[in-house]
C-alpha cells in the first residue's frame, strides 16, 4: 500500500545517523525510490539512460531488472516532451519520477516546468495538481564548462507551486526523496554529481525526512557557549561549512552550520532561532548572488530578526561569471572552504 | 501560390493581404491547403462510397450533435458581447465556426476518454458537458467558474467530464496529451486496474491543437515519444488556417499535405473536413477505435475555419471577406441542419427554432448567472497554491485550502 503523507508521524525523532551500513549517495536515492515503487505501482521512472544504461550515473542501477521496462523507461533526449509527458500523466493520477541527466538539461523544459508544473493546481481551481518528483545533478560537476554547470534552486525556488530539496549526505538524501514522492505537491529534488560517490550510515528501518526542518550539523542548540557565527547552507556547500567550521574552531571560533535540506520550504525559525544565539549570519549558496537563495535568506533574516543582528549578514556565493572549464578557475569560482572561513573571520573580528 | 497571382485576385475594397494568404474563394483554399484530399476543388466534400457510419446513428444523437453545436454558437455571440461590455477580460478566442470539429471528435469518444487542448477551448469545454454557467462565470472571474476565476478563458477545466484544460501556451499541451496516453496505457497494461480502483479500459487521448502548434518543438517531442512508445494519443489538428495572422503556408513546411508529419514520426495520418460533422464522424470514429485496438497514436489535420479574429481584437486585416463568405457557405451548423431536415427528415423548422431559442436562453441565463455570481473571496488568491500545505513556503504569508471547486 502506498504510504501518504499524512499518515506519516513526523513528529518522531528520526533514526540514528550513526553506524555502519555505509552506503553511497547514489544508493540512498535508488533506495527511495525503490522502497516507494515497491508500494506504490503509480510510481514510475523516467528519464535518459535510467534503463538500460543502468543511469547515466548508476542511480537507477538494477531497478530495469527489478521493475522491468513499463516501470523503468528510458526516455530520448527530448526533456520538454518528457517533462511534459510527466505532467498529463500525473494530473490523469500517476507517480511520475522523472530523472534529468542534469539540471542544466532541465532549461530545454522550462515552459513545462515554470509554467505547468507548479501552476495546474492554481488554474484548474484546484482540480488538479501535479505530483511529481524531477529529480538529477545540480551544480558544477567538475570542469564542465558553463552550460552543464547550472544550480537551479534559485531560479525555480522564485514560483510558488513547487518544493525543493536539496541533500547533503546520503542520510538525508534517501529519507527526504522518500518525502518528495509521497508529497501530492511537484518537488525539485536536486543532486550532486559531486557527492554521488560520498558514503555514510544509512539505516535500515524506513524513515520520511519532513520538508522545512534544517538540520544543524556544527553547534548546538543548547551548548556551553553561543556560538560565534551562524552559517547557512543547503546541499553541497554544506559540507564546505562543515570544513571550514572545523578548523575555524582550532582557531577558537565556534559556528552554527544550520543544513538547511529544503529551500521552499525555507526552515527560517531554525535560522531565527540561532541567530538569537550568534546575532551573526553568513550564508552559503552555490547559486550566482544576484536574487539568490542567500538573498532571501538575508532578507527574511532582515524582516524577522533585524535586532538581533550585531552585523550585516554576509553571503559567500558562487562567483558572479558564467561558470569556467579551468580546473583553478572553477575550483575559485565556487562557494569553497577558503572563502568560507575568510567570511566568517571579517563578520567575527568586526563583531 | 505567388505573389503576382495574389495581387491579380485583389479587389480594391479589400484589405491588402499578407503574402501566402487566400485571395480567391473559388476553388482557391481546397486546392492549396492539405484538404485537397477530401476536397475536389469546388469547395465541396468528396462523395463517400458506400454507407456511412453516421447514418446508422439514431436521429437523437444527430439531433443532439446540433443542439451542442448551436449552443456554443450562442455561448460565444454572449461571449462576444459581455467581452465588448468589458465584462469579460484578458483574451477571448471564440470558436465561432469551428463547432463542428469540437462536437464531432468529442462525440466520437467515451467519456471517459481524456482530452486535453489549447486557449480557444469553450467549445470543447461545452460539448464535454461542462455547465455554460461554469464556462461564462469562468469568464467573468467568479468562483463558481470551473477554476473559481483563478484560470480566466483559456483555462478551462473540468475533471468530471476528463477534460484536463485549456492550455494558454501554444503546444505546450501536446506533451499532456501523450502523457494523458501513457496513463490510461499504464493502467492498463501494468497496473492493470485504474488509478480509482476501478477495472482498466483501453482508452484513447485526444490532443488538440491549433495550426500554430505545428511549428512549436513541444508537438514534435510529443509525437515523437508517441509513436515510440505506442501511446494511444490522437493529435488534432484544429486547422483554421492561421495561427493569428499568419496564413499556414506562411509558418508551417508541407501545409499542403500536413498529414505528412505524421509519417516522419510512424504513425497515422489523416485529412478530414472538419465543416461537415458527419463526414469528421465517419472518418474518425474508426481512427478512435484503431488506436484504442492497436494503442497507436495518430494525426489528424482537420480542416475548419473560424469566422471571427484569433481574439477579440483582431482587426482581421490578413484576410479577405470572401474567404470567410465561403466557409460561410459550408456553415456546419447550416449543413447539419439540412441534412436533418431535408434527408433525414427527422426535426421540422420549428424544431430547429426551438433548439436554438432553447441555446439562446441557457446562454443568456449563463451570463445572468455569471454576473450575479459571487467573485472569489480574497482570500482564494492564497488557496490551491499547495495541496499539501505547510510553514514557510512563503516569507509573505501562509497559504490556505480555500472553497472546494464546484465541480468536484
Amino acid at each position: 500500500m502506498p504510504t501518504t503523507l499524512a499518515e506519516i508521524d513526523f513528529s518522531k525523532p528520526l533514526p540514528s545517523e550513526q553506524g555502519d551500513r555505509v552506503i553511497q549517495f547514489r544508493e540512498a536515492l535508488r533506495e527511495a525510490m525503490t522502497e516507494e515503487m515497491r508500494k506504490d505501482d503509480r510510481v514510475f521512472l523516467m528519464g535518459e539512460e535510467v534503463a538500460y544504461y543502468n543511469g547515466a550515473y548508476k542511480v537507477s542501477q538494477g531497478m530495469l531488472d527489478e521493475f522491468g521496462p513499463q516501470r523503468i523507461i528510458d526516455a530520448p533526449i527530448s526533456e520538454n516532451g518528457f517533462a511534459g509527458l510527466a505532467v498529463g500523466a500525473a494530473m490523469y493520477g500517476l507517480r511520475p519520477i522523472i530523472e534529468f541527466m542534469s539540471w542544466s538539461f532541465s532549461l530545454v523544459a522550462a515552459d513545462q516546468l515554470l509554467n505547468n508544473v507548479p501552476k495546474m493546481l492554481y488554474m484548474s481551481g484546484g482540480q488538479w495538481g501535479c505530483p511529481v518528483v524531477f529529480r538529477g545533478n545540480n551544480g558544477a560537476g567538475g570542469q564542465l564548462g558553463s552550460t552543464h554547470s547550472w544550480t537551479v534552486e534559485a531560479m525555480y525556488a522564485n514560483v510558488p507551486g513547487l518544493k525543493i530539496a536539496i541533500p547533503s549526505n546520503p542520510y538525508d538524501a534517501k529519507g527526504l526523496l522518500k518525502t518528495a514522492i509521497v508529497d501530492d505537491d511537484p518537488v525539485f529534488f536536486l543532486e550532486s554529481e559531486r557527492m554521488l560517490s560520498d558514503k555514510a550510515h544509512v539505516p535500515q528501518e524506513e524513515y520520511f525526512i519532513p520538508f522545512g526542518k534544517a538540520a544543524l550539523r556544527r553547534g548546538t542548540w543548547s551548548g556551553e557557549r553561543n556560538s560565534d557565527v551562524t552559517l547557512v547552507s543547503f546541499g553541497r556547500p554544506v559540507n564546505f561549512c562543515v570544513e571550514a567550521a572545523d578548523e575555524l574552531e582550532k582557531d577558537g571560533i565556534v559556528c552554527d552550520v544550520l543544513d538547511m535540506r529544503t529551500v521552499r520550504p525555507l526552515d527560517i525559525d531554525s535560522i531565527i532561532q540561532s541567530i538569537k544565539r550568534t546575532n551573526k549570519i553568513v550564508v552559503v549558496d552555490q547559486c550566482w548572488p544576484f536574487a539568490s537563495v542567500a538573498s532571501e535568506v538575508i532578507t527574511q533574516v532582515c524582516e524577522k530578526a533585524f535586532d538581533y543582528l550585531d552585523h550585516q549578514p554576509v553571503r559567500v556565493n558562487t562567483d558572479d561569471v558564467p561558470t569556467p572549464y579551468a580546473k583553478n578557475l572553477e575550483a575559485e569560482y565556487l562557494p569553497h572552504k577558503g572563502k568560507i572561513m575568510r567570511a566568517v573571520k571579517s563578520v567575527v573580528s568586526k563583531g | 501560390m505567388t505573389s503576382s497571382t495574389m495581387t491579380q485576385h485583389q479587389s480594391s475594397t479589400q484589405p491588402t493581404a499578407a503574402p501566402g494568404a487566400i485571395q480567391h474563394p473559388e476553388g482557391s483554399i481546397y486546392n492549396i491547403t492539405s484538404s485537397k484530399v477530401h476536397m475536389n476543388g469546388q469547395g465541396k466534400p468528396a462523395q463517400r462510397q458506400g454507407p456511412r457510419p453516421s447514418d446508422a446513428l439514431p436521429n437523437a444523437t444527430l439531433i443532439k450533435w446540433l443542439r451542442d453545436m448551436i449552443l456554443i454558437r450562442e455561448f460565444e455571440n454572449r461571449c462576444a458581447q459581455a467581452y465588448q461590455q468589458a465584462k469579460i477580460g484578458g483574451f477571448c478566442h471564440l470558436y465561432i465556426g469551428q463547432e463542428a470539429l469540437a462536437v464531432g471528435t468529442i462525440n466520437s469518444l467515451n467519456h471517459d476518454d481524456p482530452i486535453v487542448t489549447a486557449y480557444r477551448d469553450h467549445g470543447h469545454a461545452l460539448a464535454r458537458g461542462m455547465s455554460p454557467r461554469a464556462c461564462m462565470a469562468e469568464m467573468f472571474g467568479k468562483l463558481a467558474g470551473c477554476a473559481k476565476g483563478k484560470g480566466g478563458s483559456m483555462h478551462m477545466f473540468d475533471k468530471p467530464n476528463w477534460n484536463f484544460g485549456g492550455h494558454g501556451i501554444v503546444g505546450a499541451q501536446t506533451p499532456l496529451g501523450a502523457g494523458l496516453a501513457f496513463a490510461a496505457k499504464y493502467e492498463f497494461d501494468v497496473m492493470k486496474r485504474s488509478v480509482d480502483g476501478s477495472p482498466a479500459k483501453k482508452k484513447v487521448a485526444l490532443a488538440y491543437l491549433g495550426d500554430g502548434a505545428l511549428n512549436q518543438g513541444a508537438l514534435h517531442e510529443a509525437m515523437n515519444l508517441a509513436g515510440l512508445w505506442g501511446l494511444p494519443v490522437i493529435f488534432v489538428v484544429e486547422n483554421n488556417r492561421y495561427s493569428m495572422g499568419t496564413a499556414i503556408e506562411r509558418g508551417t513546411t508541407m501545409a499542403h499535405d500536413l498529414k505528412q508529419k505524421a509519417v516522419a514520426y510512424g504513425f497515422e495520418g489523416v485529412h478530414i473536413d472538419g465543416m461537415d460533422i458527419r463526414n469528421i464522424y465517419d472518418e474518425f470514429k474508426p481512427l478512435v477505435d484503431r488506436c484504442r485496438e492497436n494503442s497507436r497514436p495518430a494525426f489528424v489535420d482537420l480542416l475548419t475555419y473560424r469566422y471571427q479574429g484569433h481574439s477579440m481584437s483582431d482587426p482581421q486585416k490578413y484576410r479577405v471577406k470572401d474567404e470567410v463568405e465561403m466557409f460561410k457557405q459550408r456553415d456546419s451548423i447550416t449543413l447539419l441542419e439540412q441534412h436533418l431536415l431535408t434527408e433525414r427528415k427527422c426535426i421540422s423548422e420549428a424544431d430547429v427554432d426551438a433548439i436554438v431559442a432553447e441555446c439562446k436562453s441557457l446562454s443568456a441565463d449563463s451570463v445572468e448567472f455569471a454576473e450575479n455570481a459571487a467573485a472569489p473571496e480574497l482570500e482564494e488568491l492564497y488557496s490551491d497554491v499547495y495541496k499539501n500545505i505547510q510553514p514557510n513556503l512563503s516569507p509573505t504569508r501562509d497559504y490556505v485550502h480555500g472553497t472546494k471547486n464546484a465541480l468536484l
